[in-house]
């Protein structure tokens, strides 16, 4: 079973991916899309980094919604620091230390923290433990790394590395 | 015909509004001062942006054309995944090729911090 389907998520994924690309959910469209969603983890599976496991799907929903309402405050946000007074500005680099070790919840994290309010993820240390992050207004830095690790860490270490 | 009406209200304030945020975002190239505060402009600003007249257009499609159309959902998701990837790989190749920055940049950190300590480093 494990051999033969390596990875199911991947699979569903891949097979709705095909299904948007159409845009159509004829029978014929559904079983191209499954066969494309097993053969290309199938075919790809030496290449594939580790097995994707969701171990909390309502958390992830839930988490998807708190970032799409973190995108818009974002871009409010950033519109109004970029009409405001550009001079005024307090950018600095902020050190998140990383409690995330699978590499989906890494890079998950780094796309929010691009995604959100005023930050930017630039750089992650060579050993995975710290993500350096440029941020375009900071009041109080520790105040930032707190706010990161409650907000997103957390639910994605819950959702990908169940503890 | 009342609900075309409000349908043709809300699909200009969406294409608007996506053009207004749009607009801010490519102004902040110009606003701002420095390689790595620009880098926000085109990341966010831009989001919220194309968000809004993807959806425009999404409205738009699946209520004159036969059926709906979701292909603006798979713009709108590969945008969200590739946006920040572009942006860290360009900040990351920033902080390798040393551009000025407003903010300290850890290079600047770390080596005072390497001059203090200089004998544990090179144990390593």
């Amino acid at each position: 079973m494990r051999r033969l389907l390596p990875h199911p998520l991947l699979t569903l994924a891949l097979a709705s991916l095909w299904l948007l690309l159409t845009n159509s959910i004829a029978p014929g469209q559904i079983v191209l899309g499954l066969v494309l969603g097993w053969g290309i983890p199938f075919l790809t599976r030496r290449i594939c980094p580790e097995k994707v496991q969701i171990h909390k799907p309502l958390t992830l929903l839930h988490f998807i919604g708190v970032v799409l309402m973190d995108i818009v405050l974002a871009n409010l946000t950033v519109a109004r620091l970029i009409l405001g007074r550009p001079q005024s500005l307090r950018p600095a680099f902020v050190v998140l230390p990383l409690t995330l070790t699978s590499d989906i919840a890494i890079s998950l994290l780094a796309n929010t923290i691009t995604l959100t309010p005023g930050t930017l993820s630039a750089l992650l240390s060579p050993d995975r433990k710290t993500l350096l992050i440029h941020a375009l207004d900071v009041d109080d830095s520790d105040t930032l790394v707190a706010t990161i690790k409650q907000r997103y860490e957390r639910p994605l270490k819950e959702i990908f590395e169940a503890c | 015909m009342n609900t075309t009406t409000w349908l043709e209200y809300l699909l200009s304030f969406l294409i608007l509004s996506g053009a207004v945020f749009t607009f801010i975002g490519s102004l902040g190239l110009a606003r701002l001062r420095d390689f790595y505060t620009r880098l926000h402009g085109p990341t966010k600003a831009t989001t919220l942006g194309l968000g809004s007249l993807l959806i425009a257009s999404a409205l738009y499609f699946s209520t004159r054309s036969t059926g709906i159309s979701l292909h603006e959902v798979l713009v709108t998701f590969f945008l969200f995944i590739t946006a920040p990837v572009s942006a860290h790989l360009l900040a990351k190749a920033a902080l390798h090729l040393k551009l000025p920055s407003l903010a300290t940049t850890p290079e600047e950190t770390s080596q005072t911090h390497k001059k203090t300590n200089a004998p544990s480093e090179e144990s390593h």
